[in-house]
């Protein structure tokens, strides 16, 4: 995938001091650059504001929607664009839906559980891997590289998972994923170059691995930890093929992803709320505003974390070469 | 003491058993993750031995009857499989056109926007679709264009007729690639900001000292300057031609049907997994797992006769 990443680097002790100067604001235009043309820069900015409008007015749409009446959303014909009256009514409906609520709490086991796997294993494999000359580093690497060219596919791997029992199981919508070797090797970089200096100083102090991972490594590298973290935490959230791979289709272990395909793109009835509908056409759909508020549901999580997350993605240093 | 250190830079003359010892820490933490990837990447690698058999989930793998190649010699006559890699190479060639010089573009025009606080805000917008789920982004659009959508709405009360483009097969390359755009193109900035990030501004000054106007600087110094990135880019995404998305064809082969919507990806699943052929499907993965293989092998070849690393050096 092209997933180049770009994380800017937590300050260490041994930063240069010039380093965070070169990379501070700009505040104005550099003296030998000519000043915009009016053309140019109404270009500029209607492009730069049709970008934002693409993405902003979508989700504006869905939110004002899913605040609406019933008789909102008929008197616009449809999706609400200017708020009529808002009401907290189809997020009441919704989590009122037992079907919604458990998939909720699937949702949100899934991604902290998963998260929480993930990390520790990442984390662990990357500081074990990034001293230069431990034994056997250089072949783990390797063992680990050659999985991001080469892999069996889709039906090896459910032939794996289905023979070791995973047929309905919560770990399969774990395990099979839980290791990122691009995530693993953004993670090495980072404590084999930022905090070289200062694991050797823990190192000299007499602090053992764990240790020096524990108490030097993690509290040095938060920005690179939070950054992985959430495209794990994203990944787990946003899961919805594994589900229908692992999961029979009656299951109770629905996460909201799939509730949103099932009731919201697919359009089918949702359970406890046939009669609430709002036109003739729609019977058997659940109301417009109810649908949408599944939408933001499954944007909230990402909407509350990413704002403290994104500001580390800031273009610093591009971290190594790691591409694949 | 410090020649058994495992940071210090002297080379390491101690016998493998020493070294066991002092390392084990580092071993035990690699572990893990060594583990879970043998099981789920390792292990999966002797199933592809199914694409040879006739595979009976009954017995499983090491019963199962050896088939030789005839899952391959029916995959080549199927015309289900052609029509899966016609149409994932047409999508391929349709987003090399109409995705890949966007995020250049967008990186230099996001570079060219002064005020820090404007920049950091505009990134973290067009930084936000590609943390979206597919489902969610085909809902957007649904939301947008579909039949019941915003723009059909519109339509709709101004009596132009109905518009229905989640459901056209004949147009279905430009929606999934605009789909692409919506959720990738911005996020793909990323690091062509950072390589903008890295040409030295004295060049600039030099060449505008030296009365290069702005099209010219961007022609002998900011594109040389991406020129690098740019190449690996393409290598990854000539490398990835016959893996255009899984997910997002998944949930929308029902609005436009299988002519359109099949693409290699998604073939082992309709035609191995939901049918039972395991074989059949797992061969399908092979073929194309070997083929993407030569085509990232080709396109790191081609990187290199250009003079750039591609993807990996020599």
């Amino acid at each position: 995938m092209t997933n180049a990443l770009t994380v800017e680097r937590a300050p260490t002790a041994t930063a240069a001091p010039g380093a965070a100067a070169r990379r501070g604001r700009r505040t104005g235009r550099p003296p030998w650059e000519e000043p915009p043309t009016p053309v140019g820069q109404a270009a500029k900015g209607l492009t730069l504001a049709g970008m934002l409008a693409v993405i902003l007015v979508p989700l504006w749409i869905i939110v004002v929607t899913s605040l609406s009446s019933p008789g909102a959303v008929n008197r616009a014909g449809g999706l609400v664009i200017w708020p009529d009256g808002l009401t907290f009514e189809a997020y009441r409906e919704m989590l009122g839906d037992s079907t919604v609520r458990t998939a909720l709490l699937v949702s949100l086991g899934i991604t902290l559980i998963g998260t929480a796997v993930s990390m520790a294993v990442s984390v662990l494999c990357a500081y074990g891997l990034s001293r230069p000359r431990s034994l056997g580093h250089r072949f783990i690497l390797v063992l680990l590289i050659i999985t991001m060219f080469v892999n069996g596919g889709l039906i090896p791997t459910f032939l794996v998972v289905t023979g070791l029992g995973g047929y309905d199981q919560w770990w399969a919508l774990v395990l099979p994923g839980a290791v990122s070797v691009f995530n693993i090797l953004v993670l090495r970089s980072f404590y084999s170059s930022t905090s070289a200096d200062l694991i050797d100083a823990a190192r000299m102090d007499g602090a053992g691995d764990w240790r020096t991972l524990w108490s030097v490594v993690l509290p040095t590298s938060r920005a690179v930890t939070a950054v992985i973290a959430l495209f794990y935490a994203v990944g787990y959230w946003n899961s919805f093929f594994n589900v229908m791979l692992y999961m029979p289709t009656d299951s109770p272990k629905w996460p909201l992803q799939y509730v949103l395909y099932i009731y919201v793109n697919r359009g089918n009835g949702m359970p406890g709320s046939v009669n609430a509908g709002f036109g003739s056409t729609h019977a058997q759909t659940a109301p417009l505003s109810l649908q949408m508020a599944v939408v933001v549901l499954t944007l909230v999580p990402l909407l509350v974390v990413y704002p403290f997350v994104q500001k580390h993605f800031r273009t610093g240093v591009l971290t190594g070469a790691i591409k694949g | 003491m410090s020649t058994t250190h495992p940071s210090t830079g002297r080379p390491s003359r101690l016998s493998w058993l020493v070294r066991l010892r002092r390392d084990r820490s580092l071993l035990l933490m690699a572990v893990p993750a060594v583990v879970l990837l043998v099981v789920f990447n390792y292990v999966p690698l002797f199933g592809l031995l199914t694409a040879f058999q006739d595979y009976d989930p009954l017995v499983g793998v090491w019963h199962s009857d050896w088939a030789g190649l005839e899952q391959f010699r029916q995959l080549l006559g199927d015309p289900l499989f052609w029509e899966s890699t016609v149409n994932t190479l047409y999508l391929s060639f349709v987003q090399l056109v109409l995705f890949f010089p966007i995020p250049v573009a967008l990186a230099l025009l996001l570079n060219s926007v002064l005020s820090q606080r404007l920049r950091n805000f505009i990134q973290s917008v067009v930084y936000l679709p590609h943390f979206f789920s597919w489902v969610l982004a085909i809902t957007v659009f649904q939301q947008m264009l579909g039949g019941a959508g915003v723009l059909n709405q519109f339509l709709r009360t101004h009596d132009i007729g109905a518009w229905d483009i989640m459901t056209n097969p004949h147009t279905f390359a430009l929606l999934v690639t605009s789909q692409a755009i919506w959720k990738e193109a911005g996020w793909s900035i990323i690091v062509f900001l950072a390589a903008l990030a890295a040409i030295n501004t004295d060049l600039y000054e030099a060449a505008a000292a030296d009365g290069a106007g702005r099209w010219r600087r961007l022609w002998h110094i900011t594109l040389p300057g991406l020129r690098g990135v740019i190449v690996l880019m393409l290598v990854l995404r000539l490398g990835n031609a016959l893996s255009v998305g899984f997910e997002q064809f998944l949930v929308q082969r029902d609005a436009v049907g299988h002519d359109a919507a099949d693409v290699l990806d998604t073939f082992s699943f309709y035609y191995g997994i939901a049918t039972g052929n395991y074989s059949y499907g797992a061969a399908a993965g092979l073929f194309k797992s070997i083929i993407s293989l030569l085509l990232i092998w080709g396109a790191n070849k081609l990187a290199h006769a250009f003079g750039e690393d591609g993807l990996y050096r020599r």
